[in-house]
């Protein structure tokens, strides 16, 4: 175990802000620490806290740094505190301090706009590995668990990103905000994560993957945001933690593929064309295509909701004050502070969904929405690759924005998946097919039973084409602890 | 800034009035120079006054105290034939600035609580002898002394003609002072404060308008008598010399820093900021009043607060853009209770309790700053007794906790007087720690229990004394994010907010006067029907009426 006690900081965290000499940062960590190990330990059941897991850990953040493979066990993780190198002369990129020098320190202006934001950032990121915390027990593969318990661990690194800037730069509320990361919890009554998508359980690995193929990259551009923010060093925090980002996104996408592999794999075996037979596909022991779709509907329009209200003044505030920029900020080619820009937002007139131009300095949230939209539409094309190759006529697709929405303009109107207004009546018939019931979900927790072979996979799904860190396939990439 | 109004000024210097001393009773004589006015474009005619007149007002009152504490009636007449004074300056109203006018009527506001609070503190009762017309800020002036005369000339009338005339209220306390201190009738009051000519004569104090009228021939002889009366009724000790009232010491920088002997102000402008930084005493506190008379102006306690008083006024009327004021002290707190404690112990002594009433003022003053203000309590401070009132007078106070490095000035600590428990009484008649824990009064007794006592950080954050306490790992982010924050909010929204949540509690007729001030007062100065290019005061003189967007809001 880490010895609480004494726990020497520059060893024990990789950092590259001084932590050591940071008197101010020291104390508050020393006082967050604990909780965060405790936290951890109580999270992850014990046998996996004993287990040896071959992680990557960043120590620092040059290419030869920032992935360290080697054995660990969990809770004696090296969780750093990097930040991306300073850039010379970084100016503030956009909104009305555009080409003024970046804050080194917060603006007492913006201090509550910009701690409420990275509190938002933050929460997300303990949130899903309490989500996920149970998901070990049932890994399709060795190969998977690391994988899962990889993610894990950078989102408990991204905690700390979040936590050392507040410590650092917000003071004594910034304190007490640190703390309140670790009181609220994933789908508590009592104080439950801030957002509601990190409040969902995560029954199942297809979910996992799922999740972390759209909800992490809800993530990803919420960083992709903050990377452009005029605050320097939450700006550097979030360009590092996207290099982070892009394996948890990986992990989703190829989970899903190997999980669709499989399951044209196992149809074309038998001979099965119709990937609607559903039930003789599920005697198989693979998920049915359509299924997989149900889940991807399910996830992706969960995620969109997590962009907030498509027109909002918090929104346009943070981008106007600097903040938070736009996705990819910097390639964009217009004046940054979007005096007389529109944009184009949904909205809903006489229960019919319509396309309006509103400033573009509102619409920050719609824009960046549409960002992510076109990200996740790639791994979605190269899913439907796999079915082509197999043979089977199918296609996945991101269903309407309009579908399954609670939060924004759509919430409370019945939209099917193609964005057409449906009764009532027909919206409640069409739910089972558009949604995870929890038939499907009884079916593929069925299929959830452990395998801790190295080198075996469970039979839903099909092993990586290439191993992590390069390994062999029958690598052990957790070394279970037997109690 | 185009020119630098200076709150210091003596008897050599004025242009506007006149005093002439009869043993216990003074007459004061307003005879403005209508070609002195303190700004370019208007004439003081017909007594009207600025804020230059108001300076040298000021002046007279506060030097009657200190400098006259013979005087025990003071007779406030007019100069000039056939009008007592017209008010406050049409033409200048019209040409000012928003916050000039705000400014003006506070100070001004000021002067009138001052010369009428001068029986209850000092003894010194201020009577009007109203000849001629009195109107709007000239009855205004009356109502603020404690006895009105009203000749009966059939023509001298007194009125407060602003609605009808002007779309604007009279300034500083008319209607109050009218219902308030003269409980006239309402119904009496809204006919009086609509008629331009104003009440005259008998019913003028029928309606207790005027607390005598008096005809023509005998006003004069009646004046006089009167005032004879009231000082050979008077409580007042005799009191034989005053202490003069010295120039003071000051000097003022290119950056608009400004340094006095004891008061040291600086000025951040990118940061729209002024620290004020009082210093305690170096010397030990006198032996006894004695010794302290014979130091006069140049005592400690006095020093202090005429330095800190001319800095408040300078940076309210100078400095309008400095949105925060961060007040620090530097010195020896057991000294400065040692000096404090000469006045509490001989608060009957004429002197002493000039003194004291004098700083009760300027806590006043400064708790009706419009300014956003913080306290500092540093290492090294002394936050003691009266300049402890100061944490409980700023809308926030920081207080360093533990030892900073390097830095090796005693700990800071706040030590609380009797001072903080009945003697500096805030505008509700409450002092500030009641006003503080108007929800906890158990909290004012426990404070109580601790005077003397000089209290560290936890201490004083125990007893809820200051806002926060600080250690050196966060105190200077958490300042400067404060300061940078404050002074980012919407000048207007903190005056509004400042205001309303200084003075929990009671009303009396001071908050009133100050609250409707601000809230009525201020808001009809912004509106088009007052200072339009088509509103009543911009056509005043022009035999145009002003014309009015007739919504009412
Ligand atoms: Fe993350
Ligand atoms: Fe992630």
């Amino acid at each position: 175990m880490l010895d609480l006690i004494n726990v020497s900081y520059d060893t024990q965290i990789p950092n590259n802000v001084g932590l050591s000499s940071d008197k101010k940062v020291l104390k508050a960590l020393e006082k967050w620490h604990p909780g965060y190990i405790n936290w951890w330990n109580d999270l992850i059941p014990q046998k996996f806290q004993e287990s040896m897991v071959y992680l990557r850990t960043a120590v620092s953040v040059d290419p030869k740094g920032w992935a360290k493979f080697d054995y660990v066990k969990m809770p004696e993780y090296r969780w750093g505190v990097l930040l991306a190198p300073q850039v010379d002369g970084r100016t503030i990129p956009c909104g009305e301090h555009k080409g003024q020098p970046a804050w080194q320190e917060v603006p007492g202006e913006y201090r509550n706009l910009m701690k409420r934001l990275i509190v938002i950032q933050g929460d997300t990121e303990p949130g899903s590995v309490e989500q996920q915390r149970f998901l070990g027990l049932t890994a399709p593969s060795l190969y998977d668990m690391r994988n899962l318990f990889q993610v894990n661990v950078e989102e408990g690194r991204h905690l700390w990103a979040m936590v050392y800037l507040l410590q650092k730069y917000f003071g004594r509320d910034g304190r007490e905000e640190a703390d309140d990361m670790l009181r609220r919890s994933s789908g508590s009554e009592e104080a439950p994560r801030m957002l509601g998508a990190f409040n969902e359980e995560t029954p199942d690995w297809l979910s996992f993957f799922m999740f972390t193929y759209f909800t992490d990259r809800d993530g990803k551009m919420q960083l992709e945001s903050l990377a452009q923010s005029g605050f320097d060093p939450l700006s550097r925090t979030c360009r590092f933690m996207l290099t982070e980002e892009a394996h948890h996104m990986f992990v989703g996408e190829t989970g899903v593929g190997r999980t669709i592999e499989r399951t044209c794999q196992v149809m074309n075996e038998n001979g099965i064309t119709d990937p609607y037979d559903t039930n003789k596909i599920r005697d198989l022991g693979v998920i049915d295509l359509p299924t997989i779709q149900k889940k991807l509907n399910l996830h992706y329009t969960l995620s969109l909701d997590l962009f907030g209200q498509e027109v909002s003044t918090n929104a346009a505030n943070a981008f106007n004050a600097g903040i938070k920029g736009r996705y990819q900020e910097n390639r964009i080619d217009d004046d940054h502070m979007l005096t007389n820009d529109t944009y184009v937002v949904w909205d809903m007139v006489d229960g019919q969904a319509v396309q309006r131009e509103v400033p573009a300095l509102t619409a920050i949230n719609m824009r960046l929405r549409d960002d992510y939209t076109r990200d996740a539409a790639g791994g979605v094309g190269r899913w439907n690759k796999i079915i082509a190759k197999a043979g089977i006529e199918f296609e996945l697709k991101l269903p309407h924005e309009s579908f399954n929405r609670k939060i924004g303009v759509f919430a409370g109107h019945n939209f099917d998946p193609d964005g057409k207004v449906v009764s009532g009546a027909e919206y409640d018939a069409g739910l089972p097919k558009w949604l995870p019931t929890h038939a499907d979900g009884d079916f593929i927790q069925s299929l959830m039973k452990p395998v801790t072979e190295p080198g075996k996979y469970a039979g839903w799904i099909n092993p990586p084409k290439v191993g992590i860190d390069n390994k062999p396939g029958d690598f052990e990439y957790v070394k279970l602890h037997m109690a | 800034m185009t020119k630098l109004i200076d709150f210091q000024t003596d008897p050599s210097k004025y242009r506007h009035w006149r005093v002439e001393y009869d043993g216990p009773v003074a007459n004061l004589i307003m005879d403005v120079d209508e070609n002195a006015g303190l700004f370019d474009g208007y004439q003081l005619k017909l007594n009207s006054y600025d804020l230059g007149v108001d300076i040298e007002l000021a002046d007279v009152v506060q030097r009657m105290r200190f400098e006259h504490p013979e005087v025990k009636v003071v007779v406030m007449k007019s100069g000039k034939e056939k009008v007592f004074c017209a008010g406050a300056n049409i033409r200048m109203l019209g040409g000012a600035a928003h916050s000039h006018k705000v400014n003006f009527c506070k100070f001004t506001n000021e002067t009138r609580n001052t010369f009428e609070a001068a029986e209850a503190d000092s003894g010194q009762k201020y009577v009007a002898a109203v000849k001629g017309a009195c109107a709007g800020g000239g009855y205004e002036l009356a109502l603020a002394c404690n006895h009105i005369m009203l000749t009966d000339d059939s023509a001298s009338s007194v009125a407060l003609p602003e609605v009808p005339l002007l779309a604007v209220l009279p300034g500083t306390g008319g209607l109050t002072r009218v219902t308030d201190k003269r409980k006239v009738r309402r119904d009496r009051a809204d006919i009086f404060c609509t008629i331009e000519e104003g009440v005259r004569g008998k019913r003028a104090q029928d309606w207790r308008l005027v607390d005598e009228v008096i005809s023509n021939a005998k006003f004069d002889a009646a004046v006089e008598e009167r005032a004879k009366e009231f000082a050979a009724a008077s409580t007042k000790a005799d009191v034989e010399k005053g202490i003069e009232l010295t120039p003071l010491q000051r000097e003022i920088g290119a950056d608009g820093s400004v340094t006095y002997s004891l008061v040291e102000v600086a000025v951040d402008r990118d940061a729209r900021t002024a620290t004020i930084t009082l210093h305690g005493p170096e010397e030990d506190a006198p032996a006894d009043m004695a010794a302290f008379t014979e130091q006069g102006a140049q005592a400690y306690m006095l020093r202090l607060a005429r330095e800190l008083d001319d800095a408040f006024l300078h940076l309210r009327l100078n400095e309008m853009e400095l949105g925060l004021l961060v007040l620090r002290t530097q010195g020896d707190p057991e000294k400065f209770l040692a000096h404090e404690a000469l006045l509490l112990n001989n608060a009957d002594h004429w002197l002493a309790n000039e003194v004291l009433h004098y700083w009760k003022r300027i806590l006043k003053r400064v708790d009706v700053t419009s300014r956003s203000m913080v306290a500092l309590v540093e290492h090294g401070s002394c936050f003691a007794g009266i300049l402890a009132e100061l944490l409980f007078s700023v809308d926030r106070s920081y207080m360093m906790e533990d030892e900073f490095e390097g830095d090796n000035r005693p700990l800071a600590t706040v030590t609380l007087s009797e001072a903080n428990f009945g003697r500096m009484p805030m505008g509700n008649d409450l002092t500030r720690l009641e006003t503080r824990f108007l929800g906890e009064p158990e909290s004012v007794e426990k404070a109580k229990a601790a005077i003397g006592e000089a209290l560290e950080a936890e201490d004083a954050d125990e007893l809820g004394l200051v806002t926060e306490i600080l250690d050196d790992i966060d105190w200077e982010d958490e300042i400067r994010i404060f300061m940078e924050e404050r002074a980012s909010f919407s000048p207007d929204a903190m005056t509004g907010m400042e205001a309303n949540l200084r003075f929990a509690g009671p009303e009396t007729m001071e908050t009133r006067i100050f609250g409707r001030l601000t809230a009525w007062q201020n808001w009809i100065f912004n509106r088009p029907n007052a200072v339009g290019a088509e509103g009543a005061l911009q056509r005043y003189g022009t035999g145009v009426r002003g014309k009015y967007n007739m919504e009412r809001v």
